[in-house]
Order: structure tokens, then sequence, then C-alpha cells
């Protein structure tokens, strides 16, 4: 994704979402995810800036980070693979999808691969109900997930990445 | 001369390969020197169709489906893109011709497929607007008192009077008041929301300005969950391009009225399709649920008055205020009237979007629009109204889609999802599921939502393993019982109703005598 020959400053980049961002609380979750997007996680040690920019305290900030399945206190894998755990999906065999995942990533849901490559999430409904099993990764959608489909989505992702970061 | 081919654009043709397709026709055409216009449409809602592409002819347009990037050459080979009238095992013949297709009465999802969702101009010849322009010649208590007599009811689930609510915000005292839409779609077999925003994203941005107009409101916010970045993307270019076209802003049409629109995403908490939790996840805080009096009609977002309405019932204003009220509510039945989006999901063969008056039955659903499971097994549960929905057996599928009828089967109708079991399922499984969803999404804030769940897996665990599975279950049903009555929002109050009715219609699925006295 990064292509810059230095690791972005997490400091500077804060003060520029900051700045854009204004001091009204109800720009924290804004704020937040454009930090995500950026950095791939919220670091520990950028909550008490942001409590400092809106003027909250350090326990309310950290209350809303963990609050939200979306953010992360850590950096993510390089691949997070969501798997559709809810109902409809459950109807069209994603128990068997999740063990085939589980098999092919080396991890189990919450876990990360021996390589920290990927890592296995669930996630509780992608709207694809009707062309389910649903998976997702990073913005992209699959519906219809049969367990070679999950291989070749991935093998897919993989060769994209790869190209991507030469 | 050009041939006009349509690829959807909609997630659930992404998720299908939509984007390959369409590539794969671009350059097909170009290979073979033919002249195409391809126009990303929305989805018409077929979705075991998707990609279900169509090709405009002089009869109408004419569909194949699914398509397969593979598939493109030989369609091409076939002749489908010049007026085609032979044999291909994909053609699908005129699209509006498809029973399942024909049959539908589409009032909120009109447009919906016909049209190229981002296409302001498309949206306009297609009677988009004409509704915003009515009302700007309206009082606002005429706009009001018209969606009143629409018999519109919220249609995120509980089914409250739309026109009531906004009367509410209408009368409240303040200069300052919100219109927010909950696009927080996280009930599992529901994705109506999602195709509104994503393949007729105006007609919910002109129902939200319709909404400020009638309670003078000027600004909007459009809570959308992570889960739907396509959404928010067509959202957010959907309300640059209309305000850029001054339907959006400063004296929007000259009107003299103003009314801005955001797109604000969720970060994926459950809880936050919760009203209340919703406006604190707005303010920027934990999405923890309020507790109410005070509405938030009159205490809402910021503490100002605010209407908070979902999605479809947003979009739903627009053919109201365009035909009429009466129009909207001749369909229907009961105290439930107009239309109804039906999303079928699930284990069913034919799955999508079927927009009906209330009235229709679930087993037509199931077996006239859904053609049975997908499995070819038995279909034994379907569960109606997401998460917190009941499951219903086979005895109660001519149960007529109206809230009332289904209220009075201690089930709900909810936002119409419907998601299909075939006889595999383990409904005890399928209760322990409910259980640990609602532990897991629960906001904390009430004990019998935040305890009662973890205590409610632990229970149904050892039904499971069989250990003093009678003495478990009579617990159970006074854990039920708990949150039924004490929780603060239906997250916890609505869990047991598809644990019950799991229990009650099942029995022999937790290892209990066949025969129900229970009837729930």
């Amino acid at each position: 994704m990064h292509n810059q020959p230095n690791p972005p400053d997490p400091a500077a980049i804060l003060a520029d979402l900051c700045a854009r961002h204004g001091t009204r609380q109800d720009q924290l979750l804004p704020l937040l995810h454009a930090l995500q997007d950026s950095l791939g996680y919220v670091p520990p040690d950028l909550v008490q800036p942001i409590a400092q920019h809106f003027n909250l305290s350090r326990a309310e900030v950290h209350g809303v980070i963990t609050f939200y399945h979306d953010f992360r206190s850590a950096p993510a894998a390089q691949c997070v693979v969501k798997l559709c755990s809810a109902e409809a999906c459950q109807s069209m065999g994603g128990e068997r999808l999740l063990h085939h995942a589980q098999q092919a990533l080396g991890c189990g849901l919450h876990g990360h691969g021996a390589d920290g490559r990927f890592a296995l999430e669930p996630v509780y409904c992608l709207g694809l109900c009707a062309s389910a099993p649903a998976m997702a990764i990073a913005d992209k959608v699959f519906a219809r997930v049969t367990p070679a489909r999950f291989d070749a989505v991935l093998s897919d992702h993989v060769a994209d990445h790869v190209a991507e970061a030469v | 001369m050009s041939t006009r081919i349509y690829v959807p654009c909609d997630s659930a043709a992404l998720a299908v390969g939509a984007d390959a397709v369409a590539a794969r026709i671009a350059a097909e055409a170009a290979r073979r020197g033919l002249e195409v216009e391809i126009v990303r449409n929305g989805t018409r809602g077929l979705l075991w169709l998707e990609p279900l592409v169509e090709v405009d002819t002089p009869d109408g347009r004419i569909g194949f489906g699914p398509v397969d990037a593979a598939d493109v050459a030989g369609l091409f080979d076939a002749g489908f893109h010049d007026n085609f009238n032979g044999s291909h095992a994909l053609a699908l013949g005129l699209v509006e011709q498809i029973p399942y297709l024909a049959r539908q009465q589409r009032l909120t999802f009109a447009r919906v497929g016909i049209t190229d969702p981002l296409s302001l101009d498309d949206y306009e010849a297609h009677g988009g607007y004409r509704a915003l322009r009515n009302a700007l010649l309206m009082a606002p208590a005429e706009i009001v008192a018209s969606v009143t007599a629409s018999g519109l009811r919220g249609r995120g689930g509980a089914a409250f009077p739309t026109g009531i609510k906004w009367n509410t915000v209408l009368k409240a005292p303040g200069a300052e008041k919100y219109i927010v839409c909950n696009a927080d779609e996280g009930d599992s077999g529901t994705f109506a929301d999602r195709i509104v925003m994503e393949s007729d994203p105006y007609v919910l941005i002109e129902g939200m300005t319709i909404a400020g107009i009638a309670v003078g409101a000027t600004r909007g916010y459009i809570y959308v969950r992570s889960e739907y970045p396509h959404s928010i993307r067509q959202l957010e270019a959907a309300i640059e391009t209309a305000t850029r076209r001054g339907y959006l802003g400063r004296s929007l049409l000259s009107s003299g009225r103003s009314f801005e629109l955001e797109v604000r995403k969720g970060a994926g908490a459950y809880i936050c399709g919760e009203e209340t939790a919703l406006l604190e996840s707005l303010e920027g805080k934990r999405g923890i649920v309020r507790a109410k009096p005070p509405l938030p009609a009159l205490a809402g977002l910021f503490g100002k008055p605010t209407v908070i309405n979902n999605v479809l019932s947003l979009a739903t204003v627009p053919i109201i205020l365009d035909k009429g009220a009466q129009y909207y509510q001749d369909y229907g039945m009961g105290r439930s009237r107009g239309t109804l989006p039906v999303q079928l999901a699930g284990n069913i063969k034919h799955g999508g979007l079927i927009e009906l008056a209330f009235g229709v039955t679930l087993r037509e659903i199931l077996y006239d629009y859904g053609g049975g499971s997908a499995s070819g097994r038995p279909i034994k549960a379907v569960q109606v109204g997401g998460p917190l929905g009941a499951y219903l057996p086979e005895s109660q599928w001519d149960t007529p889609l109206d809230y009332e009828a289904f209220a009075s089967l201690w089930a709900v109708l909810g936002h119409g999802g419907i998601v299909v079991h075939d006889d595999s399922a383990d409904m005890s499984k399928l209760a322990r599921y409910a259980m640990e969803f609602c532990a897991v999404e629960s906001c904390g804030k009430c004990t019998p939502c935040r305890i009662g769940s973890t205590r409610g897996v632990e229970v149904i665990d050892k039904i499971r393993a069989g250990s003093q599975p009678a003495q478990q279950v009579v617990l159970l049903r006074d854990l039920c019982d708990t949150m039924l009555y004490g929780s603060l929002c239906a997250m916890g109050g609505m869990t047991p109703y598809p644990v019950l009715s799991a229990l009650n219609h099942f029995p022999e699925d937790f290892g209990q005598p066949g025969a129900n006295e229970h009837a729930a």
C-alpha cells in the first residue's frame, strides 16, 4: 500500500488530520477512521494528543476506540480476510467455508497466520445475504464463495498485492 | 450504431465479478470492432442472476445471466448484442417480463436497476425530483399530513408511523433540527437499504430533503455502516452532484430553503442500528443506548429535535409526494399500508428483492418467488425480521406479511428480511448463535442484555450437551423473560424471539419431547 521510502510519522499525520477535522467531538470517529486509513491502526500513544485536541479525557477516547470493532490498537496483518458469520451465510455452508479458511490461512478466527501476512476475522453481515456465503478483503466483497473460489480470490489478492509492492 | 449494454454496479453484482464482465465486454467489442456503450446500472434485485447483463433492443431490454467473464466471447458469438432472438443458455428474454420482476409492485424501488444510479439526468428522466418540487409548494404541515395520510410506517423494523414522528419534530420548538438517516443495516438477511443507496441514491437524498423542508431542519446525516464501503462511495458522489446541481445546499432550487447532507461512516457496531445508540455514535461517543424519554424527536442529535428514519422510510417519501398519499395508501392490508421491500435470502434458490403490497403470504414468497431451497432439501425454518426476529415453522407460512399478523404470532415482520434454513439446520445451534451475537454486540448499558446473553449461551450449551436439559430449559425461559421485560432496547429485549421460537417450534433440536405446550 505505502510506497514511501520512510515510514510515515504518526504524530505529523495526526496533526494534519486534527487541523482538517476541527475540535467538535462529532469529528472523533471520522478522525479515527482517517488515522487508521493512513497508519493501519490507532497507535495507543496517540490517544493522549487526540484527547487533548477534542478536550476529552483519555478514558473517553480510549473508550470510543475500544467500543467499535473497526478500530485497532495494533497493526493489522497485511491481508485481513473477513468472513461473514451471520445467519444467511450459515444457512449456505458458512461454517464449512470457515473451516476451509482456517486451514488455508493457518489461523483461527481473530487470529493471525504464522507469518503475520494473513488474519481471519468474522463480520456480521455484508448485505450479500441472497448470494451467501460472503467475504471481504479490504473494500472488496465476494459472494457465493465456495472453498475453491476462496482459494482463487486469495491467490488473486496476493498476486495483486505483491505486484503493487514491487 | 452503438449498442447499449447494462452491467450492474451494485455490491451484489460486484461481489460475483461484474467489473470483470464489464471489462471483458468492452475488450471483446473492441476486438471485434463493435461499438458498444456500457452503462453501469443498479441491480434489478434478481440476485441469483447477477451479474445480470442487459442489452437494449427496440422491444425493451433483454437479459443474460448469471454472466461470467468467461461467457462474454460466447455471448458475442451468439449475437447477444445485435437484436438477439436466438437461443443461449444464459438468455432470459425481456427483463421486465421475468415473472419474478413482472409480478412485483415497485414503488420505493421504481427506478432501481433501470437507471444509472449516479446519473442525475437519468433520475430526473424517471420521475426524480418531482416530489421535491411539489413539496416546495406546500406548507410544512401539509407535507407532514400527506406522509401521515399515506400510512407509511417506519421500515427499519419498529413500524412507527412516520408522519406522526415528523409531526412531533415539526411542532418541537427550536431553530436547530436534524434529519438523520439510519443506514446501519446490520441485520443478516437485509440488504434493501444497501440497494437503495447503491442503485438509486438520489431517491434517499430527495426523501431526506423533503423531510428537512417538512420539519424545518437544514442539516441531515446519513449514518452508513462501515461494512458498506460501496454505498458510502455512491452516496458521496450523488450528494456532490446534487449539491452542484442546486438540489442540495443553500436556497435549493432557488426556493429560499436550505438543506445540507453529510455521510458518516459507522465503525462496526451492530448496536448503532438502534436509534439512540446511533445518535451517540454520531456525536463521537461510544454507541451506548439512551434511555427514552426524551424521544429523539424532541431531544435527539446534539440534544435537538431530530427525525431519525430508516433508509427505506425516507426513500419512500418521494413517491408519496409525487403520486399522492392515497396512491400509496391504496396498497397493502389492515394497518400495514403501501408496499414492503421483502429481502429473500439464505438457503433459497431465487434470492433477491421482492417489493410487494403487504398481504402476500410467506409461502408465496418462499415458493412462488423463491423457488424453494437452494440445496433442494425441504425448508425447515425461516427467520423473519433479522437476528432479533422469530423463527417460523411451516405451520406459520400462510401468515400474510402484515405487521399485526406477525405480532399476533409472537413474531416480527421487522425490516422484511427473510433468511431461509433447510432441514439440515440445528435450531438449538441457531438459538445459541442469537445469544452469542447479543453477547458480542450488546452495548453493555443494561444488565439483562449484557449478562443475560452470556448466561444464555452457557445455558444453551448445557442443553446441547444434555446436562440436566429439563431444568436448563426452565432456566432459559426464565432468563428470556428477564431479557424481554428488563432490557433497555430491542437488542436484549428481542433476542428471546429467535431463542424461544426455536425452542417452542423445534423442541426436538433441544432434546425436548416433541409436542409443544408453550405455543408462542
